[in-house]
């Protein structure tokens, strides 16, 4: 069985292999023009010389930290704003329907007001993140809070438990699936919102260095660009989905 | 229905005394800004831009690209998610190549498309038809694995043709599940094209949004915030209703990705 498994994903890695000579090959032949599709060869030499100069793996740690700084910023407040309202009936009948109301709302649509604002600065683009990141962990918190099983919280009035200590020692631990699939879907949009910002803002970073990329039609740039950003994201999400398996390591032993 | 249209009056405290605190403090400071307007100014700009008729045109462009770009990207997602659901090896073949393209950030694209497209709706098409092709493959996959095994067994004693077998027992018996990824890819469609509007298209919502706050227009610009806000709240309450007059409890499953 487990060499069974082994073999597909051996035989996954060769199709995406094969994915990527294809692609050299389309290339090669100049099926499509060079001035839009580089073949892997010139995007990943285009990578190299720009990580080995320095400029492109500056603008990569640059995007890297802004994704993550916005997204502790909105994990903290989503949590903690979360755990106020979800633990409370009150406040969930108050705020809740503007919650709702504000979740359709496109994060990169307050971008010109922030832009007004702030101006084209690096706040702006920390802002944008953060307050896009913090819905999907709001709510996910909130939910999560308020599915909290009723008998716990039986258990802990019988028990004398202070408030504090309820949500410490109940309502965190069973609704952490929720925030931490919250917190997965925020990563997601921090890295785009990191992008647009740096895209508008042009702020140092990669989503600046693909938009001017593009502007000159330096398509290696673009393209080397475009999968250090992919790269990032898988990244990002791996990490975290090793976080949340250990985590929530007690949910397989139940 | 009646438990859409019953508003909790608790809920709309805070809305509302938020508008009037604004107007308020606008009105006692005498506020002179480039980035915020009273709600008064706001409301007044965002009426006479719906009278001209700009603000229509701009959504009903909004909503073009996104409902033809989610066409697109939710058919093909779909359509592999259905092969990937049905055939196994297939599944396991494609599996490196969709984790590994699935992660790219949709607005990383959106050089590439400008790159080859240059302004105009097919950029936008391509952008959201990237975005929603994910959820819909992972969803629409996931949705055939859930079907009942027997119902699979069945088509099998009753030799269908593969055709058959997709149309007659696989779509019927997921399609509850799969009008939920489509109600997520609506959302995403509409968030998917106001971002690349903000970003680079010249037309649109978005793109009115940036004009009119390049303008030095704040009441016109959070006119066009509040009315993206309102856009995305009643096309999700649209497919929420659908969801339930089509399919009642059946869809009552949580999407997850």
């Amino acid at each position: 069985m487990k060499i069974d498994r082994l073999l597909w994903t051996g035989a996954s890695l060769l199709f995406f292999a094969a994915l990527i000579w294809f692609w050299q090959f389309v290339s090669d032949n100049r099926w499509v023009s060079p001035v839009f599709l580089p073949g892997p060869d010139r995007a990943w030499n285009a990578m190299m010389r720009g990580l080995q100069t320095g400029d492109l793996g500056l603008r990569w740690i640059a995007t890297i930290e802004r994704m993550i700084y916005g997204w502790l910023l909105a994990s903290l407040a989503g949590i903690f704003l979360g755990a106020v309202i979800g633990s409370s009936e009150m406040a969930r009948a108050y705020i809740g329907p503007s919650l709702e109301l504000m979740r359709p709302l496109p994060a990169s649509a307050v971008v010109p007001l922030a832009i007004a604002l702030l101006g084209l600065s690096e706040s702006m683009v920390l802002g944008v993140i953060a307050f896009g990141a913090l819905w999907p962990m709001l709510l996910a918190t909130v939910h999560g809070f308020s599915a909290v099983e009723p008998r716990l919280y039986e258990v802990s009035r019988a028990l004398g438990l202070s408030r504090s200590a309820v949500i410490f020692k109940i309502s965190l631990p069973s609704s952490m699936p929720d925030i931490l699939a919250g917190m997965r879907l925020s990563l997601t949009v921090a890295l785009i919102l990191a992008v647009v910002g740096e895209m508008l803002a042009s702020r140092e970073g990669l989503g600046s260095h693909i938009m001017l990329a593009a502007r000159a039609f330096r398509s290696a740039d673009l393209f080397a660009g475009v999968i250090l950003l992919g790269v990032t994201g898988l990244v990002s999400a791996l990490l975290l989905g090793w976080f949340e398996s250990w985590m929530l390591r007690w949910r397989e032993s139940r | 229905m009646n438990a859409l249209l019953r508003i909790d009056p608790r809920g709309l405290v805070l809305p509302v005394g938020l508008l009037v605190l604004a107007e308020v403090f606008a009105r006692a400071t005498n506020l002179q800004s480039d980035a915020l307007a009273p709600p008064s100014d706001i409301f007044v700009s965002g009426i006479a831009a719906l009278a001209d008729g700009s603000m229509l045109y701009a959504t009903w462009q909004t909503l073009a690209n996104a409902g033809f770009g989610l066409a697109i990207g939710f058919s093909i997602g779909m359509a592999l998610g259905i092969l990937m659901g049905l055939f196994a090896p297939l599944n396991r073949l494609l599996e490196v190549t969709v984790e590994v393209l699935r992660p790219i950030p949709s607005v990383a694209l959106i050089p590439i498309a400008l790159l080859v497209y240059g302004f105009g709706h097919r950029l936008e098409f391509s952008i959201v038809a990237f975005a929603t092709m994910w959820p819909a493959l992972i969803l629409t996959r996931s949705a055939i694995a859930g079907i009942e095994p027997r119902l699979i067994e069945v088509s099998r004693a009753l030799q269908l043709s593969l055709s058959a077998r997709i149309f007659k027992i696989v779509i019927p018996a997921a399609l509850p599940r799969i009008f939920v990824a489509l109600r997520l890819g609506v959302g995403i469609s509409l968030i998917v094209a106001v971002t690349v509007e903000v970003t680079t298209n010249p037309m649109g919502v978005g793109y009115k949004m940036m004009e009119a706050s390049q303008a030095l227009r704040p009441g016109l610009a959070l006119a066009y915030l509040v009315w993206v806000g309102i856009l995305g709240w009643a096309v999700n309450g649209l497919m929420l209703l659908i969801q339930k007059h089509l399919f009642g409890p059946a869809a009552n499953i949580e999407a997850r990705l």
